[in-house]
């Protein structure tokens, strides 16, 4: 027999400030604290869930989760433990099951999530729930993406045992200007009345009524119209809370999901956008712990119309005759026109407005056009609003942090330019993705006195029409490209459509002006991708050393310190 | 005790042992400070206020003191859960929400005797240094409010409350909170988030054991109102004494309830386990009202399990041996029932004779739950109404056999599935029903019920396709 | 929109009772705020809204029941919020959104009482105020006669289990109710 002390997994796993866990067999290993619902779903033993939301305190009212548990046997005094030939001591399995979503791991404890007992704790809520659910399934915008329609798929009985009549409750009714509620497919997990108080701090929500006859309510005149209202559509289980924009638009089914980020403001929202055929139907906000937790404001996710309208700029136009309207004309003839234009400006009387709404990949393509033009009056517009203290960032453009790296510094040339238009120095303007007549402050009637004015732009603007030539550029859900956030961290956009009409990617029409002007710069011509671009960008800017589009990942990377940070998730981290 | 005069009609019967009832219907007997301090009144909170705290909780786990609130948790033992090295302050909740049918104790304590209470409560927050307590009394008692309010009043101005107490230093304050008609205020923590002023959902068990994590997060002790008073009984006659009487496992008076078929309903306070249900019921109730049998008993309240009178038991002698023993063999005390698979609870005895049909009495308690579920959870909230609608079902005669399996089966699905403890005492009176008296539920019940829609969409559905029988 | 109140603005609607005309209606007047403020000020700071439930009481004493006005107030005193107040008031069976009559009866109808005779005590005294029983539901178990003076309400458990069948009035629990004495309590507090 040998005398070397052995050592127990429970001690290696306590070195690691871990405890074992025995999950449907399988002993694994997660830190203390971890919530057996997460554990087990990090594993792959799926344990479903209706109230238990990781950004919300716990409920545990849904009773969804409830999975076998065991512990090892309770000793009597002065009893020592056994460990059998695993090392582990016997499992002693609890008669009730338990919740998943409120108790936490511990060391020996073994979790079954595909047994007898589980199977029918599941069965049986599952029926509960049925019960007085309507089951409306084919009308329901919900259907596709319910939890309570999946979960009965995989754990439900497939027959209803429950004849009697349902209880009655409101239907669809408008409980904000954004968001209805149908009481009857609530399952009262109160998810929503959760959010509404702890992430946005307003309790606008709340259960009225008693028993059976519990209801999700707002109160009559303080309505549901945070600019986190939608959110709760988002975290809704079933088809309680819908979106009044996206319901009965389109069966979710038919929906493609493309992971990008939001560009309204400096935050960089991590989202979802759902496409088909071509067309945006809806925006949702994807989980970033870093960047927006699981939320966005509405007016974000909201302002996706403009995508699929009907003022995009489908082809490039020209203007052949000072007095003549803007002509549609084919790409080709377009930039010959374009160089041809150009080549007779003088640099000094040439400025640049360049828009920190584009991507850094296309900010370094126009850097590369003012170069070589010769130009040295180039600034981006900035644009700034007010914090709310969540997730909305005064820096109402999203890539300002990009453009101050690349660009270097910023903000300053504005309104030497801004002047120069107006005094005349300044004979031809490049307006590359914004309207200056709007923050630039640049009004029509001197864009009007400018002898030349080349405007590139995703849709029909003021300053579009002043233009000579009017480039139609892409929206940021036709395009590939890297942003970097308020907070330092550099993200990626990611193609949800493709060019709607004639139009092409921004950095891809810069590329093909610069190198019809003459450039041979390979570093320029050569790119044929944002990817790749972005590697020139690595190459030359400190801050971007060692980024690659396969490195950022889908949750981005943080590459400067800029000292700003996010209010909501400042919180959040406050919290743990 | 030999000078006490009881009203006439209310006399103790003779088996009783009156110590926490001693003043109910006691003539010349009032509520106000002045008649309790004549009867010995404060004298033990006098002694209790010199000792160390923990010498107190000592004494009451000594004791061997159970709760009386219906689970029979040891109260000193409870008092110990305040996590060690805490630095919270810490509350005491008296339990006077009383709703669990059947039980009609606390009732009769706080309209008549309240400051045995206040001093019970006192002491008890004296041991676990609460200087918060809060007496948590439902709607339904507006008199006892008064009472209890001036009560209140009164032990201030003898500086039995308030700052300093008695020169001892220790300062309470007690508040009372009254309810507004919901049983589940009756769970501890549907109680604290009552008090919070939240709706009163229980909170779930972890985190949220009171003696942590209780009103307003800190560490809080909820008694009952008997338990409280039971403190007082305790402290009065030492801990060892107090053991010693009664059953070893649950030692002390216990007041037990009796309602329903028996000619002398009412309260009896007795030892515990001194007496059997049989001689509770035949000796001190006087047995079934005239020319009728004793059928079935309720013996912890409505959630208990109902017991058939004519059920056969096994019990076990002291010397290991089995016997048969029915209902009637069985002591009252808070263990001995739990061996035949129901609880002795809150002490409410519900007794019902042969002219009572199970059905409808059944109904009638899932009428009950249905209306008190408070819907936080989705088992309760959705299976009360269900069970209701089957029960209704059968007792109108529009029910299958297959129904009578439903709802046992809803019953089971609810069970040990809820956040608290509603969803068992919900469901037990079901199981037990749909079992014990299957045959008086199948009776009720017509195959050709089976194809008959019970609800208005699929009569209307049905229209032209079901027959009638 | 349809004319049909919402599930939502129906938290706020009135509910017209006769029983009005025998209560002050709600007003807010210092000595109100003042009152509020002291059961406020019974809990420890910052747990403003366990006063809910106090002040709740305290209205109801005063004008009958909870009126829709009052509960944005109610939500002011006690630092919450008026769904939150209209949670509770909507929760708890014991807390009245439409006024009772003068005289309020609260009949026990669980088990015990049921067992001797409670139940069919509610018809009756339905009959003897002169209202239907068909008006008492689960969710407004509470019926009015016309005249204002008396209201029913079938209530679970009074805690008097061995003296049923019992009855509150008003404050005023009565047992081993029969007939007869829902006679004579009616008759007592009719001129009253």
């Amino acid at each position: 027999m040998s005398t070397q002390p052995v050592t127990l997994p429970k001690d290696e796993a306590a070195a690691e400030g871990k405890v074992n866990v025995q999950i449907n067999g399988k002993w694994y290993r997660f830190p203390k604290g971890t919530r057996i619902a997460d554990a087990c779903n990090s594993v792959g033993a799926h344990v479903p869930c209706f109230c238990y939301h990781p950004k919300l305190s716990v409920a545990g009212s849904c009773r969804m989760c409830l999975v076998e548990q065991g512990m090892p046997p309770r000793l009597a005094p002065g009893a020592t433990p056994t460990y059998g030939a695993d090392g582990y001591q016997p499992i002693q399995w609890m008669p009730r099951a338990v919740i998943a979503c409120a108790n936490t791991v511990a060391e020996n404890m073994g979790i079954r999530t595909t047994s007898k007992l589980t199977s029918e704790a599941r069965r049986g809520v599952l029926e509960f729930l049925l019960t007085n659910h309507p089951l409306d399934c084919p009308i329901c915008d919900q259907a596709g993406e319910c939890k309570l329609q999946e979960y009965t798929t995989d754990y439900g009985s497939g027959t209803h045992r429950f004849t009697e009549a349902k209880i009655k409750k409101g239907k669809n009714i408008p409980i904000g200007p954004r968001v209805n509620l149908d009481q009857e497919r609530c399952v009262l997990c109160r998810r929503c009345v959760r959010f509404m108080k702890e992430i946005v701090g307003e309790e606008v929500l709340g259960v009225v009524g008693r028993g059976a006859h519990n209801a999700i309510s707002c109160y009559p005149g303080k309505e549901l119209d945070s600019n986190y209202s939608m959110n709760v559509v988002d975290i809704c289980p079933v088809g309680a809370m819908t979106s009044k924009d996206f319901r009965f638009q389109m069966r979710v089914w038919f929906l493609k999901s493309t992971p990008t980020i939001d560009v309204n403001c400096g935050t960089g929202t991590n989202i979802n956008i759902w496409t088909r055929e071509q067309k945006v139907y809806r925006i949702t906000p994807r989980q970033n712990d870093e960047v927006n937790s699981c939320w966005m404001p509405d007016s974000h996710r909201l302002n996706y119309k403009y995508i699929n309208a009907p003022e995009r700029l489908t082809t490039p136009m020209i203007k052949t005759d000072a007095g003549a309207p803007l002509r549609p004309s084919t790409w080709d003839a377009t930039l010959n026109l374009v160089v041809e234009q150009l080549h007779k400006c003088a640099p000094a009387e040439v400025a640049i407005i360049v828009s920190a709404r584009l991507t850094n990949e296309e900010l370094y393509m126009a850097r590369a056009l003012a170069r070589q033009l010769g130009v040295t009056k180039f600034d981006i517009v900035p644009r700034t609003g007010e914090s709310d203290n969540m997730l909305i960032s005064a820096d109402r453009n999203p890539n300002t942090t990009g453009a101050k790296l690349i660009l270097g510094k910023t903000g300053t040339g504005l309104n030497t330019i801004r002047r120069g238009v107006k005094n005349g120095s300044i004979r031809s303007l490049i307006v590359l993705g914004e309207d200056v007549t709007a923050e630039a402050g640049i009004p029509e009637q001197d864009l009007a006195e400018l002898d030349y004015l080349l405007v590139m732009d995703h849709s029909e603007t003021p300053t579009t029409k002043a233009a000579d030539v009017v480039l139609p550029g892409v929206t940021f859900a036709e395009k590939y490209g890297t942003m970097v956030n308020v907070a330092g961290r550099i993200q990626r956009l990611n193609k949800a459509i493709e060019p709607v009409g004639d139009s092409r990617p921004d950095w891809d029409i810069l590329r093909d002006i610069t190198q019809r002007l003459g450039c041979d710069c390979p570093r320029v011509i050569a790119c044929p991708s944002p990817m790749i671009i972005l590697e020139e960008i690595a190459a030359e800017f400190a801050p971007f050393e060692g980024i690659n589009w396969g490195n950022i990942g889908n949750e981005g990377k943080v590459i400067t310190d800029t000292g700003v940070t996010i209010p909501l998730i400042e919180r959040e981290k406050a919290k743990k | 005790m030999s000078e006490i005069k009881y009203l006439p009609g209310k006399e103790p019967h003779p088996r009783e042992t009156r110590r926490i009832f001693r003043n109910i219907d006691r003539v010349g007997y009032n509520p106000s400070i002045a008649c309790f301090i004549k009867d010995g009144g404060y004298e033990t909170l006098k002694k209790a206020i010199a000792m160390e705290p923990a010498d107190i909780i000592g004494e009451v786990k000594k004791s061997g003191l159970r709760g009386r609130g219906g689970a029979g948790f040891p109260t000193g033992v409870k008092w110990t859960f305040i996590p060690k090295g805490n630095t919270k302050p810490v509350y005491l909740v008296c339990n006077c929400d009383e709703s669990e049918p059947g039980t009609f104790k606390d009732r009769f304590i706080v309209h008549q005797d309240p400051h045995q209470l206040i001093e019970g409560m006192i002491i008890a927050c004296y041991a676990v240094q609460a200087h918060f307590a809060v007496i948590y009394m439902r709607e339904e008692f507006p008199e006892a409010a008064h009472i209890m309010k001036k009560a209140l009043q009164e032990a201030e101005e003898h500086n039995f409350l308030g700052k300093n107490i008695l020169g001892s230093g220790f300062d309470l304050k007690i508040v009372l909170h009254r309810g507004a008609g919901a049983y589940i205020c009756g769970e501890e923590t549907g109680l604290i988030n009552s008090i919070e002023g939240m709706r009163p959902y229980p909170r779930i068990k972890p985190p949220f054991f009171p003696a942590a994590i209780g009103l307003y997060g800190c560490p809080t002790i909820v008694n009952n109102v008997e338990s409280l008073c039971q403190v007082r009984q305790v402290l009065m006659r030492g801990g060892e004494a107090y053991a010693a009487e009664g059953a070893q496992r649950s030692p002390g008076t216990r007041i037990i309830g009796v309602s329903g078929d028996v000619k002398r309903p009412g309260y009896y306070e007795i030892i515990s386990g001194s007496l059997t249900y049989g001689e509770l019921l035949y000796d001190i109730c006087g047995g079934p009202k005239r020319g009728r049998t004793f059928k079935a008993i309720i013996p912890g309240g409505a959630s208990a399990k109902v017991m058939r009178c004519d059920e056969k038991l096994t019990g076990r002698n002291p010397d290991g041996t089995v016997r048969e023993m029915s209902i009637f063999d069985v002591p009252m005390d808070l263990d001995s029932i739990a061996q035949h698979g129901s609880m002795s609870g809150s002490g409410g005895v519900i007794v019902m004779d042969d002219s009572r049909s199970m059905p409808k009495v059944l109904n009638n308690l899932n009428r009950f739950f249905a209306w008190e579920s408070c819907g936080q959870c989705s088992p309760c909230r959705e299976g009360n109404p269900w069970m209701l609608k089957l029960s209704t079902r059968i007792i109108n005669g529009q029910a299958s056999p297959e129904d009578v399996d439903l709802l046992k089966s809803v019953a089971d699905n609810i069970c040990g599935r809820t956040v608290c403890a509603f969803g068992e005492a919900c469901s037990w009176p079901t199981q037990a029903f749909t079992t014990k008296f299957r045959e008086e539920f199948l009776a009720l019940t017509k195959p050709i019920n089976a194809q008959k829609a019970h609800n208005p969409e699929t009569a209307e559905a049905r229209k032209f396709l079901t027959r009638e029988d | 929109m349809s004319d049909t109140p919402n599930a939502i603005e129906a938290l706020t609607a009135h509910k017209p009772s006769p029983g009005e005309k025998f209560f002050p209606k709600f007003e807010v007047t210092p000595e109100l705020v003042a009152e509020a403020a002291a059961l406020v000020d019974q809990y420890p700071e910052g747990k403003e809204q366990s006063a809910v439930l106090p002040i709740i009481h305290m209205i109801q004493e005063k004008f009958g029941y909870i009126c829709p006005e009052s509960l944005p107030w109610i939500a002011e005193m006690c630092k919450s919020t008026p769904i939150h107040v209209a949670g509770i008031v909507t929760f708890y069976p014991g807390i009245h959104t439409m006024c009772p009559g003068k005289y309020h009866f609260r009949v026990c109808r669980t088990i015990a009482c049921s067992l001797s005779g409670g139940e069919e005590l509610i018809p009756y005294i339905c009959s003897k105020i002169g209202v239907d029983p068909a008006t008492i539901t689960d969710e407004e178990p509470m019926a009015v006669s016309a005249d204002g003076m008396w209201s029913i309400e079938p209530v679970e458990c009074l805690a008097n289990c061995g003296f049923g069948p019992n009855l509150m009035l008003n404050e005023k629990l009565y047992s081993q109710v029969t007939r007869k004495k829902i006679d004579e309590i009616i008759a007592e507090y009719k001129n009253k």
